[in-house]
């Protein structure tokens, strides 16, 4: 991804931070959490003061929770004091060149085609700021101010635009949602706010590397979206580029609000480092996404590509609401080596008439573990609701595997769920009838693992599918033979 | 241009091939014959160097080349084509990428330059004309819902395509009607030149009525045990194998 964008990014949001929080270059507050922790942040981030009692109920209630144990992931316990809430953005300790980059992540980047200044950027290398790139965010903003869309941090949408931050904050997501999703409510250091205004469409894609103050995944990150009656618009999260970070548990809460008539196609690609051959050291990755479709006609679409991560444990959900809304859930999930992954979606249909689509594809190497958990709910309400859920699983090898846990509750006799899922393993004689005509090995199983993962690819805004091709190939070296 | 010397070779630790010769020069159509389990198929897979065909003895050599130690690709590249029995699905995956992905890489291989969309396109239509192929099979994905008669009729377009300098054809004519099998006859026939060799691997004779061979082999035991022109194809349709291999088989 262009993190010379990133560069300059950083050189934009640096005098703005300097702005509203002084001083917080070198301070990081010790390990351990309380209410003063969270005081602390709060006062930080320079917050308005329900902001500090939504934390602080959400805390509260975090106290009497306990982690979820009904996953099919395995780790060890999280010794919730072990870890600092609060960093201010640091300085990476830059290195002097490339040279001193572990050469497995440099091939990567080559493999990906990553220009060299990027490679320095996304490694910790110390870059020289391309001035050229600052004017593309000026312009980047300033479309978007034109159009009435507000694209900014969290933390800014507290500050800036509380009315609307306090509407919305935790109505899709509740604070008690779930333990991490209250654990993320008390805590929350980053993230991103979207507004798209009645009728807008949107000028262009969104995407988090264009957002200001974006340059550290934050640990507890929290993004919202609202789309107000007839916008539209589309958000790419996350990097193909392998990305590695001190943090190990990341536990973020996404919330989409898509009024009458308006649609949100929310894309992410994750890469985070899943840890070394013994599954040491990778992240930890528990997400709670959930979109609202408020209004008739609202339309929710999900589409995720995930190779990265220890452990991945999210459910990207669609509540329709609003009658004739629609729901969607494209999802491809790569595990291998050590990786577990225990993920699916929620369709929660209530209004009349509301269809949902399900399509995940699970591709398991190596001793990679992967569940699919997905719930279809048909409320009472919801005469003629659909569902049609299509779930795949490829295996690669003989040590990995894949499980599939559809719950299906229907109230509605009118609603009709279709559910469709095969187990599948890579075979020899597909990679031996492409070797045969001239395929290389490796280019054989990306042509095999890209044909079963296209449906989700076709989902992907263009350029995110084709990086996303690459990666899939690039996570899969090696996986035959 | 091929030469096949007292070859050996184990599939899960049973031997197949027990020390067979097989001599093919440029231009020439070698018919291989032989019973069911007699090792034709062995003998087309250890060709194209599938994983699990482990060659114990013997020698291949292709052009002046060793083949055994190269991987399928490298034997591609070199001009060694093999058309499947049953070719094999590819759900997903564009018939016309997979074409074009593969041709680019043996050219590529052979230090020549990739086809671009364009050239590719012009040139696949072509080829197309010559096994009567509908167009629209070049949208769908690689042989998935194909017909029994439209997967061969793929495969030959794959070795109209690639122009290789020796193409092992493994039993093509199993389950095509008549039709279908004349024009797939028709392929191959227009793809005959002096310097292009096919080795017909078949257990029937049918086939031998459309692609006249130079030579007719039989195959038993894992070993060449007869060799003669296209009338010992006839013969054998009248008096089965056994008279060959000792046992008694309707053929």
């Amino acid at each position: 991804m262009t993190s010379t964008a990133e560069q300059m990014d950083e050189l934009v949001s640096r005098g703005y931070e300097h702005g509203f929080v002084t001083d917080i270059e070198t301070e990081v507050i010790p390990p351990g959490l309380d209410e003063d922790v969270i005081r602390f942040i709060s006062q930080r981030k320079a917050e308005p003061e329900w902001v500090l009692e939504y934390r602080l109920r959400a805390y509260r209630h975090w106290l009497t929770m306990s982690r979820p144990r009904w996953s099919s992931v395995h780790h060890p316990e999280i010794d919730f004091q072990a870890i600092s809430y609060f960093a201010a953005p640091k300085k990476k300790d830059a290195l002097q060149s490339l040279d001193e980059v572990d050469p497995e992540l440099l091939r990567t980047y080559e493999k990906l085609g990553i220009p060299i200044e990027e490679q320095k950027a996304l490694a910790g290398v110390a870059v020289d700021a391309v001035f050229d790139s600052v004017s593309v965010a000026t312009t980047f903003r300033k479309n978007l101010a034109d159009a009435g869309v507000i694209f900014c941090s969290i933390s800014e949408a507290a500050r800036e635009h509380p009315e609307l931050l306090r509407e919305y904050l935790g109505s899709v997501v509740p604070h008690s949602d779930n333990y991490f999703a209250a654990l993320n409510a008390a805590v929350f250091t980053d993230g991103t706010f979207v507004y798209v205004p009645k009728g807008v469409k949107c000028p262009m894609e969104l995407s988090t590397y264009f957002r200001i103050n974006a340059q550290n995944t934050g640990q507890f990150e929290r993004t919202l979206i609202i789309a107000e009656e007839g916008s539209q618009v589309s958000y790419l999260e996350g990097c193909t580029a392998p990305q590695r970070d001190e943090n190990q548990l990341h536990a973020a809460v996404v919330e989409l609000v898509a009024q009458k008539d308006a649609q949100i196609k929310y894309s992410t690609v994750q890469n985070w480092y899943p840890g070394d051959e013994q599954g040491k050291g990778g992240i930890y990755n528990f997400v709670t996404k959930r979109g609202d479709c408020r209004g008739e006609r609202a339309k929710i679409s999900w589409t995720q590509v995930e190779t990265g991560s220890a452990i991945t444990w999210k459910y990207p959900s669609c509540i329709l609401r609003g009658d004739d809304s629609v729901g969607e859930f494209y999802s491809v999930a790569v595990t291998k080596g050590m990786q577990q992954a225990d993920t699916g979606t929620k369709m929660i249909h209530i209004g009349r008439n509301t269809r949902s689509t399900i399509v995940s594809k699970g591709i398991s190497a190596g001793r990679g573990e992967q569940v699919y958990r997905g719930l279809v709910r048909m409320a009472q309400r919801a005469e003629n609701a659909r569902n049609h859920t299509q779930c795949d699983s490829l295996l690669i090898g003989d040590r990995c595997a894949a499980h599939t846990y559809p719950y299906i509750e229907v109230k509605n006799p009118s609603a009709k769920v279709e559910h469709e899922a095969t187990t599948s393993k890579i075979g020899d004689d597909q990679l031996f009838y492409c070797r045969s005509r001239g395929l290389s090995e490796e280019d054989a199983v990306s042509l095999v693992v890209n044909g079963f993962c296209k449906e989700v690819f076709n989902e992907l805004p263009m350029e995110f599918a084709v990086e996303a091709q690459k990666l899939l190939a690039i996570s899969l070296e090696g996986a035959v033979g | 241009m091929l030469t096949i010397k007292n070859l050996k070779a184990q599939v899960e630790g049973k031997e197949i091939l027990q020390g067979l010769n097989l001599e093919v020069g440029p231009g020439e159509v070698h018919a291989v014959m032989g019973p069911n389990g007699s090792g034709k198929s062995t003998l087309a897979h250890v060709l194209a160097g599938r994983d699990g065909y482990q060659v114990t003895d013997g020698e291949v050599i292709f052009d002046g080349e060793s083949l055994i130690e190269l991987e399928p690709e490298e034997r591609a590249a070199r001009g060694i084509y093999l058309a499947f029995q049953y070719p094999v699905e590819l759900p997903g995956v564009n018939n016309t990428h997979f074409l074009k992905e593969a041709l680019n890489a043996q050219r590529k291989a052979r230090g020549e330059a990739e086809l671009d969309s364009v050239a590719f396109l012009k040139l696949i239509r072509e080829k197309m004309k010559l096994v009567s192929m509908q167009p629209e099979l070049l949208k769908r994905q690689v042989n998935v819902g194909f017909s029994g008669g439209e997967k061969k009729r793929n495969e030959i377009l794959q070795m109209a395509l690639f122009e290789p300098r020796l193409s092992i054809l493994d039993e093509t004519d199993s389950g095509l009607d008549i039709d279908a099998l004349r024009t797939v006859s028709n392929g191959v026939n227009a793809l005959r030149s002096p310097d292009r060799s096919v080795i017909l691997v078949t257990h029937y004779q049918r086939l031998l009525d459309y692609i006249e061979p130079d030579y007719v082999h039989v195959l038993a035991g894992g070993r060449i045990v007869r060799s003669g022109d296209k009338t010992l194809a006839k013969e054998l349709e009248h008096k089965g194998y056994g008279w060959l291999t000792g046992k008694d088989e309707a053929a």
